[in-house]
């Protein structure tokens, strides 16, 4: 069966649940470095060096919980559009696991900090749908296994295992989604864009460093189908860490496509966690899970309940920056870029340089040809983002200049890319490549002239034509003076003064 | 020698202040007269898992230096400022200073710990095997504010296996005696600070009270112990028990002692999310009682932990109590009967929520970061084996018991009806301390009862508690004070109570009550040993 036979016959539901680690400076209830905090960090690679008695679970230690990361929260929550509790609990989450350093994962439970908001997502066609968001509650964050020897590097077969508590009382916000319903063969399309919609809100609100890749935001999708038009839920499958755009919408083809063979062959969907694998393109079978499972919640004795007032929530409401739709929207009007234009520059993660290079000058046009063209294959090239050249290679500021140039006519297009190619390989300011290797246009106008005489006398007949109005003529006249003076000349300057002096 | 170092530890930690600060005494002739002491009948009692007599008496040569070569003074007894500076005096050595850049009052008084209690570079097993020989990298909030007051460390005293238990039977480093009768027990779970006390083998100890393990310890060995309110006293490096019930406090031989003790460890932590601001201003409380008397004082009895509603009564605690009471009468203080309704479902109340939290509190111990391990073929395994073997029986009845209150189904019934129990037994309190000032009772229903009897028996050994949990489960301040002699000539206690925060109005009472009171004899097997 093929997804879009699936989606004929069954309607999916799905709901997704985002893990994002918040960058504060320190754990969420201790002083340890939060790694993060800088996903750069040197302690990093080091195992084991970034904790404190606390974040390692020793004896006696006990939790204080981290304001920032409060802050945080409500951050997430306003942008969700979720209402901000007065008073939110913290939990413990019992269950035996070795990356667990207390054997109980300090969540929230029965009362999260945010409840009951929305999130509304566009596709590239410009259709939104609206999802909604259940709760968004801080806890933290366990440490990693990593297991030693066997062939998968999977827990079975291992011969050890070892665990780095560096990343265990990172602070998390989880957001979960209700169940989505209506979105038929876009589910997958729709998942991928509200995980992306949200990283956006993530790095628009600082809250976090928000990169896919390296785990700073992670998602778990839960699919069910039901036969078309039931009105009813099927089971659910809950397939853990997908963590990257395109993942999502592929695990969610791949599940909705092998529960409906399931169901088609009259067999049941188990409820159990799954697995993507990036290189199979495919789900495979984890623990079983059940409603059952049995966290013994209760409340955290060691800490108090958080109360925040309404003066609080308002504080940060008014620290909230403009959202990444909001900026998208009065961006594309600003620079007046078509819907297609903005939705590629979007797409190609430019629209941050983009603002930059404008902001330092440059015409919105011209930012985004520069870095939509020359430097998105530079960046490709490298496997380097538009982010990381602006930093590393060249910045939005030298961008401007360039363009700055052509627009005063110092430099053409050509001699532009030339420019630009002498940028990427670091040899500083447009300004200064232009001087050094002496690429000024040829403004001249005598200079020209007398170029243009040049290849007058050696074409006559051209002259004569030009003379009499057929303007095709003068493409060689061009050709020739462009050659003469090793392309400095300004083309269109150079047509104006052929047509001048074919008239003498 | 041997009877000047016997006169010089039954001194009061008061006096011996006070023989500090007049040069009288150094701070190493008193660490080396307990460690002696310990020496000569701590292989009897058995109060201590480990001593530190190094630690101890580096320590003592450090502040004897610095108040004696280098000239710094101490504050008086009653006018401790806060502490402003810290001197490193040597390795491993940092005091605290005030804003006079005067030491504390009880610079050079040694001090045995409980061994729950975490201390870094010392092996802290709270009783367990299964922390057998682990060293703690970091020292409790309270270690380290006795370390700035520059109090030697004497060792870490045995206790019922993580603070479960009433005998300290459950302890896994072996039984500590009575020193009044060695073949019974001495309390518990703090048995092995109310020990060294009681045994003079340590002027003051630091121990922690669940359920009234510091209170019932002191009532059957004949000294004083004190449960501040809840959060007085910084839990931060506590090895957790029940956290919404344990407190830490002072073991003495006096309440003023006491009063000096918990000064030193009370205060506002950081670290701690439940710590309360308290001034510290127990010692000037216990000064003006004495000196004040119980006159006015507004005292009433609990009806419910004073009759025969309370099963096991002995009748010669019930006797003395009783005694006490009309004391009390005679000298002028305002005494009634109060009653506090809800006390009758306290127990089951806290046969839920200690066992819930401490199953969640001890999950940490599994064999995969410290203490000990049992291998297994797989992690599961691996940390069941650890379980299995290295914690005791009564440890896993206990995590049992809150595991099955905590699971989806009870957890209703059990552990949320045991906090509206909780909640009823506040209000209570509440409205008992609208109309009085203390609230008084016996410490413990019995005296000291025999070594292996209630063993078998948990239930009985649980119905111990009833006097003192009601405390816990409100927050509030309890004292037990020595009564004097009930049973077979062994001590028994009287507990006063106060509303939380008011910890003072313990002391002040007490150091009154103290005073009116015959002071017992010394625990009648120490000198013998």
């Amino acid at each position: 069966m093929n997804f879009d036979t699936a989606i004929k016959k069954y309607d999916p539901a799905f709901g997704i649940e985002v893990h994002v680690e918040l960058a504060t400076r320190t754990k969420m209830f201790c002083s340890a470095p939060n790694p993060a905090f800088d996903n750069t960090a040197e302690n990093l690679k080091n195992p084991n060096t970034m904790t404190t008695p606390v974040s390692l679970g020793l004896p006696g230690a006990l939790p204080v919980l981290n304001r920032q990361a409060v802050e945080y929260a409500i951050m997430i929550g306003l942008a969700l559009n979720c209402s901000i509790a007065p008073v939110s609990v913290f939990s413990r989450k019992n269950y035996f696991y070795p990356d667990l350093t207390k054997n109980f994962q300090t969540s929230q439970y029965d009362l999260p900090t945010c409840i009951n908001g929305h999130l509304d997502v566009e596709l590239d066609d410009g259709e939104v749908f609206r999802v909604e968001i259940e709760r968004a509650h801080l806890e933290e964050d366990a440490g990693k296994n990593t297991h030693i020897g066997g062939s998968s590097g999977r827990i079975h077969g291992a011969d050890y295992s070892l665990v780095d508590y560096n990343r265990a009382g990172v602070p998390l916000v989880e957001i979960v989604t209700r169940p989505v319903l209506n979105t038929g063969s876009r589910a997958p399309e729709v998942a991928a864009a509200f995980v992306r919609t949200l990283r956006d809100i993530f790095k628009a609100l600082g809250v976090s460093k928000a990169q896919m890749e390296r785990g700073n935001v992670r998602a778990d999708v839960n699919l069910s189908l039901s036969p078309k038009n039931s009105g009813t839920l099927g089971t659910r499958t809950e397939t853990k860490n997908v963590n990257s755009f395109n993942a999502i919408s592929q695990a969610m083809q791949y599940e909705i496509t092998r529960q409906a063979e399931l169901l088609d062959a009259n067999k049941e969907i188990l409820q159990e966690t799954r697995h993507w694998h990036e290189d199979t393109k495919s789900t495979s079978a984890g623990r079983p899970k059940s409603d059952a499972d049995d966290y013994r919640y209760f409340p955290e004795p060691d800490l108090l309940p958080l109360k925040i007032d309404t003066a609080w929530v308002e504080r940060v409401r008014a620290l909230l920056p403009e959202m990444p739709v909001e900026r998208k929207k009065r961006l594309q009007a600003e620079y007046k870029y078509t819907d297609l234009e903005m939705r590629d520059v979007i797409n190609a993660g430019a629209l941050d340089v983009i603002e930059e290079t404008v902001k330092a000058g440059s015409s919105a046009q011209g930012a985004r040809k520069w870095w939509m063209t020359s430097l998105a294959n530079y960046a490709s090239l490298n496997a380097l983002t538009l982010d990381e050249i602006a930093t590393q290679v060249v910045t939005p500021a030298q961008v401007a200049s360039l363009q700055e140039l052509i627009e005063a006519g110092e430099i053409n297009d050509k001699i532009a890319r030339t420019v630009l190619d002498a940028m990427m390989a670091g040899e500083g300011d447009p300004k200064e490549i232009v001087e050094k290797r002496g690429l000024k246009v040829v403004n001249d106008d005598s200079a020209l002239i007398t170029a243009i005489e040049d290849a007058f006398a050696r074409m006559p007949k051209a002259k004569e034509d030009i003379a009499s109005g057929n303007i095709g003529a003068a493409g060689p006249i061009i050709g020739m003076v462009m050659k003469a003076t090793s392309g400095q000349a300004d083309g269109s300057k150079v047509r104006e003064l052929i047509i001048q002096e074919a008239a003498k | 020698m041997v009877e000047k170092s016997m006169s010089l530890i039954e001194n009061t930690a008061y006096d011996l202040a006070l023989k500090l600060s007049s040069g009288e005494v150094t701070a190493r002739e008193i660490v080396d007269a307990y460690l002696a002491q310990i020496e000569k009948v701590d292989d009897k009692i058995n109060a201590f898992i480990i001593t530190t007599p190094e630690k101890a008496r580096l320590v003592a040569d450090h502040i004897d230096l610095a108040t004696g070569k280098f000239g710094l003074k101490r504050a008086a007894l009653d006018e401790v400022g806060s502490w402003k500076a810290v001197k490193v005096l040597g390795e491993n050595c940092e005091v605290a200073v005030d804003e006079k850049n005067e030491l504390h009052p009880l610079a050079g008084l040694p001090i045995a710990v409980k061994d729950v209690v975490v201390t870094k570079g010392i092996q802290t097993t709270a009783g367990s095997k299964i922390l057998e020989g682990w060293i703690p990298p970091y020292d409790a909030t309270l270690v380290k504010k006795l370390k700035y007051a520059g109090m030697p460390i004497l060792g870490k005293t045995n206790m019922d296996e993580f603070a479960m238990g009433s005998s300290t039977e459950h302890s896994a480093y072996g039984n500590t005696k009575n020193p009044w009768d060695l073949t019974r027990i001495p309390g518990g779970s703090g048995g092995g600070s109310a020990a060294a006390v009681g045994a003079f083998e340590a002027p003051l100890a630091i121990g922690t009270d669940t359920g009234g393990s510091i209170r019932q310890p002191a009532a059957v060995t004949g000294t004083v112990g004190v449960k501040p309110t809840y959060g007085a006293v910084s839990r931060y490096g506590l090895v957790a028990l029940a956290s919404s019930l344990d407190q830490a406090g002072p073991v003495a031989r006096t309440v003023l002692d006491a009063a000096l003790l918990q000064d030193v460890i009370q205060g506002h932590d950081p670290h701690d999310s439940t710590s309360l601001a308290i001034a510290p201003t127990n010692t000037t409380a216990a000064l003006l009682g004495a000196k004040n008397g119980l006159k006015g004082a507004k005292i009433a009895v609990i009806k419910e932990l004073s009759g025969e509603k309370v099963a096991g009564f002995a009748p010669l605690v019930k006797k003395r109590f009783d005694e006490i009471v009309e004391i009390l009468k005679n000298e002028g203080a305002a005494v009634t009967e109060v009653s506090l309704p809800h006390f009758e479902y306290a127990l089951g109340a806290y046969y839920l929520i200690m066992p819930s939290e401490a199953s969640s509190n001890l999950a940490k111990f599994d064999g995969v970061r410290y203490g000990k391990r049992v291998d297994g073929q797989t992690a599961e395994k691996m940390m069941a084996n650890t379980r299995g073997e290295k914690l005791g029986d009564e440890v896993k009845r206990r995590i049992i018991l809150g595991t099955y209150a905590l699971s989806s189904g009870y957890y209703d019934a059990y552990y949320a009806a045991a906090q509206k129990v909780r909640t009823l037994i506040i209000q209570d309190f509440e409205n008992a301390f609208n109309k009085v000032d203390v609230l008084i009772s016996p410490s413990a229903p019995t005296v000291a009862f025999k070594l292996g009897d209630k063993l078998d028996n948990p239930l009985s050994m649980y119905l111990n508690d009833i006097t003192t949990i009601p405390a816990n489960l409100a927050g509030i301040p309890g004292i037990s004070i020595p009564g004097g002699l009930g049973e077979d000539d062994l001590p028994m206690g009287v507990q006063l109570l106060s509303c939380p925060k008011n910890d003072s109005k313990l002391y002040e009472i007490g150091t009154a009550l103290e005073k009116i009171l015959p002071k017992l004899p010394k625990a009648r097997e120490v000198s013998s040993l």
